[in-house]
């Protein structure tokens, strides 16, 4: 028996909402099929099964906040089983988003027909405002907490952008790279040879983590910004980090996040350069350590780069190294790529 | 059948309008930079031009962006 319970999509989350089931009790789920959609303070996330097998119990019905860790439900390998319902009210539960497993059915043989889809209706949250006040107190904690030190440098794009121009002309739209992947291959190759800006501050000590889990701050249509992780950003080719990035992008925007890339980004980058913007001193995201800022790429074809990090785990002589070798691979990509 | 000026514009539209849902197309300034007007960043310009190319079946290469930077010259380089 698999329990599938309430994860923890950020070390700040201590409780989530339950919006909605993907699966119903007697459904087949594969591991890492999508089975629930989790609210968070920040974002609806979508959540996974680690493994395979019929769902045999839901335990917590939609619109239920509970504590991160309880169990939502039970999964077992056995064979399909399906609830009986109408095809008529399977139709309508699937038009008004109604989740199937949390209804007692009052047809005949308690099967479920369309008046009980009628009286159930999911629940909507706003996450406009649940967002703001989540991000309000991270930003809080992290001014109050962290000693951020910043430190900043002009990176000669030149090279890097000529490399790109050819690389792009001899290619399809659909498979060409923009300078956003190029920065996040250099930051993640940069981190492996500094892994003391990739991790999390915790119970006092740092942390290091193993895998770069790239946080990437990206606008929401109609406000709000938010940093999911591009998952394994150090392990990933440079064709795979601008596919990644672009989906990653997508779905951010839909609302179809997993949990993971929420929970696990270890360093962030914010790059605010499409906004005009000339150089970024950013707020680190607790309890990761250090945060690069990217402004637009000016006439000279220079970009400002600005580390802001965490003084507790790093300091001015670390970030500077750190910040050289991000702007050595920068300026000259044919070296390493 | 080459398409009309009009069907190009409804494909460019209806393309804005899946990248950008909230933007109200209909006071769209034709002659304004869609990446100002309707806040296109730099992922959303190179799926604006994936878009096109699905639809209209136009490979636009990254020299010819500044041409297509406004509605109106999206059309008149489309049409042509």
């Amino acid at each position: 028996m698999y329990e599938f319970k309430m994860p923890a999509l950020g070390a700040e989350m201590t409780e989530g909402t339950l919006l909605e089931w993907k699966v119903k009790e007697g459904d087949e789920v594969k591991a890492h099929d999508i089975i629930a959609l989790i609210d968070t303070d920040k974002a609806a996330i979508e959540a996974e099964s680690f493994r395979g097998g019929i769902v045999e119990k839901l335990l917590v019905k939609p619109g239920e906040k509970v504590p991160v860790g309880t169990v939502l439900a039970h999964i077992r390998d056995g064979e399909e089983e399906r609830a009986k319902i109408s095809p008529r009210a399977r139709k309508l539960a699937e038009k008004k988003d109604v989740d199937l497993s949390q209804i007692k059915g009052t047809g005949p043989e308690g099967s479920i027909v369309e008046a009980d889809i009628e009286k159930t209706a999911p629940a909507k949250t706003d996450h406009r405002e649940s967002m703001k006040k989540a991000i309000a107190a991270a930003m809080a904690k992290s001014k109050r907490e962290i000693p951020h030190y910043y430190l900043s440098c002009s990176i000669d794009c030149s090279k890097a952008l000529q490399w790109l121009e050819a690389y792009n002309r001899e290619r399809p739209v659909s498979e060409r790279i923009l300078f956003a992947a190029l920065q996040a291959r250099a930051v993640a190759a940069a981190l492996k040879k500094h892994p003391e800006f990739n991790g999390y501050f915790v119970n006092g000590e740092f942390q290091p983590k193993e895998s770069v889990h790239m946080g990437f701050a990206i606008s929401l249509r109609g406000g709000g910004l938010i940093a999911p992780a591009l998952l394994d950003a150090d392990k990933l080719s440079l064709e795979e980090t601008m596919k990644n990035l672009s989906d990653l992008v997508a779905r951010t925007r839909e609302g179809k996040l997993r949990d993971r890339e929420m929970s696990d980004p270890t360093i962030t980058i914010t790059n605010l350069g499409d906004l005009g913007v000339d150089a970024v001193f950013g707020v680190i995201y607790p309890p990761q350590v250090a945060l690069l800022g990217f402004g637009k790429i000016g006439e000279n074809q220079a970009i400002s780069m600005t580390l802001s990090a965490d003084h507790r785990v790093t300091n001015g002589l670390s970030g500077s190294r750190f910040l050289n070798t991000i702007k050595q691979l920068l300026e000259d990509p044919e070296k390493w790529l | 059948m080459k398409k009309s000026r009009e069907e190009i514009r409804q494909v460019v539209l209806g393309v804005l309008h899946r990248i950008a849902p909230e933007a109200d197309l209909d006071e769209l300034d034709p002659d304004a930079l869609l990446q100002e007007e309707i806040e296109l960043d730099s992922m959303d310009f190179l799926r604006f031009v994936q878009e096109i190319d699905k639809e209209l079946k136009r490979d636009i290469p990254e020299s010819d962006y500044t041409r297509i930077s406004t509605l109106n010259g999206c059309l008149d380089y489309l049409s042509s």
